[in-house]
């Protein structure tokens, strides 16, 4: 047999064999992107550039850390988007509200920031507690709110637009634009819930319930984890990183409307496999998602500074590489 | 049943018969308010049906409104088979795959009125009510070469990939084809203020270089402002939107230098559109034919003309 007579490999085969390259894959995607995005145009690496899609990926990548939780208890949450809609909807209508009572506008402020967590925290326990105690999938559960959300921000917009008081903007703007430290405080925001994230999902028994619960659901119950409310809570946890994304998203633009998120639920979800998380559950982690978020943005950043590529290609080149992304780690699917 | 009961029943009956035969029913199937510009179509639909329904009791307006061209269509049957429409008045969501639609409804008898998107078929309308897209193009463009003395340095966004942002883009391009401008670079921005926000950083990081930007499109104007300001740019050059969205033509009427002028594409064509099919039943003034509105330059001279403060565009 000529399997018996091969030669032992050599010890830095064995080291090299060890390295979880597939671990890595989403970071070697990020660094072929960085090389192409700086070979295109000499102000790509600026760092007004690197800044500029760092804080564009922040919503889309707080959001996703959520849903990395969310997918990794083996649901999905495709209500992501709308429901930033209709939070960002509700938050700027109250504060306009608020601002009508000669109140301080940073106290506006505060009570906006504070409403929409409590609402963003409301907005999963309903999704989560219907899933898990009215039994139905979560796919369609999400469905429905997602169309729901998203007529309501229509109708509270009235077909138009919520704009926010100009007052309130003015002190509420810097929260988007300014940087602490040189940072943008996006980014600081969003490496914040990113760490937050990891410790929840890699350091506590919360996490290890989540992620025995993507495995195997029927064998996690048997041991005494209490499945319903560990999968309520993961949409709990969504939810409040939704509304984390809205509070950094209002001050952008001051304005939400029934086009406000639309897709994000895709983005969203399409960073979190990308950043090597099992979309049937049981397997993932935050870092992958983040650099999943931050990979979505620079595609959308390297095709905007160059004229190679054709702008009706844009869409098809974006496919292209999130899908070459996710074959570099197809082994793990097996998992 | 008691014979005086069923005599009742049957009178009732022939009278509600009666009323209803009376009655013209014009339907108005219109893409939902998704954006700005169709949030303004819904908005001047609902105002129009109040204003027709009070003026002339015999009508009757049904509004429906759709979120893809296959509700669109769905809308239609039922527009047709429960409402029994005399009349149908139809802003189609995309033209090709709503022309059979459009066109089995002709075949039932209805009057069909088109608004904006021409379908793929000739013949098939009584009555065609649009904008000009290549007017609004060219208008654009006109405004741009005279700013900037037939010569600088422009970028482009541009909206959702069809029929319409093509138009647009084509008449622009021609004008300043004529021109020394330079079309730095295009993108699409899809008539949303978040993707405008973005291409135009892009292009702020892109180009040291820019003497005017035409979003457009007045959602994509505001996120192209905003990122002007981010970038601390805004005294360099100044941003085209169009449509004609109230907070742009109060800014243009306070004379805003960033944004000196707009170009109307009037969501209130729906109104017209429903106006004219409304005198078609009402009286025996000639309707018949194709309407296109103007799409006329806004300056701070003119803005209050065009100034909605109620309409939510």
């Amino acid at each position: 047999m000529a399997r018996v007579e091969r030669a032992p490999r050599p010890v830095w085969r064995e080291q090299l064999a060890r390295v979880p390259w597939q671990q890595l894959t989403p970071l070697l995607g990020l660094v072929f992107l960085l090389v192409i995005g700086s070979m295109l145009h000499p102000a790509f690496l600026s760092q007004t550039n690197l800044f500029n899609v760092l804080t564009r990926s922040a919503f889309i990548g707080i959001i996703a850390v959520g849903g990395t939780f969310v997918i990794i208890a083996g649901g999905i949450d495709l209500s992501v988007g709308s429901m930033a809609a209709f939070l960002a909807g509700a938050m700027i209508l109250l504060m306009n509200v608020l601002a009508g009572n000669d109140m301080a506008p940073l106290t506006i402020v505060l009570l906006g920031v504070g409403m929409v967590l409590v609402a963003g925290l409301l907005a999963g326990a309903a999704n989560g507690l219907v899933i898990t105690r009215g039994r139905i999938e979560a796919f369609i559960v999400t469905l429905g709110t997602l169309g729901i959300f998203r007529s309501l921000v229509t109708y509270l917009a009235d077909g138009g637009t919520i704009s926010l008081n100009f007052q309130v903007r003015a002190v509420y703007r810097p929260v988007f634009f300014d940087s602490f430290l040189g940072i943008p405080i996006p980014v600081w925001v969003f490496a914040i819930v990113a760490i937050l994230g990891a410790i929840l999902l890699h350091r506590t028994r919360f996490g290890r319930y989540v992620r025995a619960i993507g495995s195997n659901q029927e064998v996690a119950r048997y041991a005494s984890v209490r499945v319903e409310r560990i999968r309520t809570l993961t949409y709990v946890i969504q939810g409040v990183c939704v509304a984390i994304a809205v509070i950094l998203y209002v001050p952008r633009l001051g304005s939400a409307s029934g086009s406000t998120g639309i897709l994000w639920e895709l983005e969203a979800i399409a960073a979190v496999i990308i950043g090597g998380t099992a979309l049937k559950g049981g397997y993932g982690h935050i870092w992958g998602t983040v650099v999943g978020a931050i990979m979505l943005s620079l595609i959308g950043n390297v095709l905007n500074l160059t004229t190679a590529i054709s702008e009706y290609l844009n869409g098809a080149v974006q496919g292209l590489i999130i899908i070459a992304a996710v074959f570099l780690q197809r082994g793990r699917s097996g998992r | 049943m008691p014979r005086m009961t069923r005599i009742l029943f049957a009178t009732i009956a022939l009278a509600l018969g009666f009323a209803l035969a009376q009655t013209t029913v014009i339907g108005v199937s219109i893409p939902a308010a998704t954006h700005g510009w169709t949030g303004g179509v819904n908005w001047w639909a609902a105002e129009t049906k109040t204003r027709l329904e009070a003026a002339y009791p015999d009508l009757q307006i049904i509004i429906n409104t759709a979120g893809s061209a296959a509700e669109q269509a769905d809308d239609l049957e039922d527009l047709i088979a429960i409402h029994q429409i005399d009349a149908l008045v139809i802003l189609p969501f995309e033209s090709d795959p709503l022309t059979e639609p459009v066109a089995s409804v002709k075949d039932r008898g209805v009057f069909v009125t088109v608004v904006d998107r021409g379908l793929a078929r000739e013949g098939i309308e009584d009555i065609y009510v649009a904008g000009d897209n290549f007017a609004m193009g060219r208008v654009s463009g006109e405004f741009i070469s005279e700013m900037l003395g037939g010569e600088g340095k422009i970028v482009v966004l541009r909206g959702i990939p069809t029929v319409i942002d093509n138009q647009r883009v084509e008449a622009f391009m021609e004008v300043i084809a004529d021109t020394n401008i330079e079309v730095l670079d295009s993108r699409h921005a899809n008539w949303n203020r978040d993707d405008g926000f973005e291409v135009m950083q892009d292009f702020l990081t892109r180009f040291p270089e820019i003497d005017a930007v035409w979003a457009q499109d007045d959602d994509i104007a505001i996120g192209v402002i905003e990122a002007l300001a981010q970038a601390g740019r805004t005294e360099e050059m100044f941003v085209l939107g169009g449509a004609g969205m109230k907070e742009m033509i109060a800014r243009v009427m306070e004379g805003d230098r960033l944004v000196p002028a707009n170009v109307l594409y009037p969501p209130a064509m729906i109104a017209t559109a429903m106006e004219v099919t409304a005198l078609r039943f009402v009286s025996s003034v000639p309707t018949l034919g194709t309407y296109i509105l103007d799409s006329p330059l806004i300056t701070p001279e003119n803005a209050a003309d065009y100034y909605f403060p109620d309409s939510p565009f």
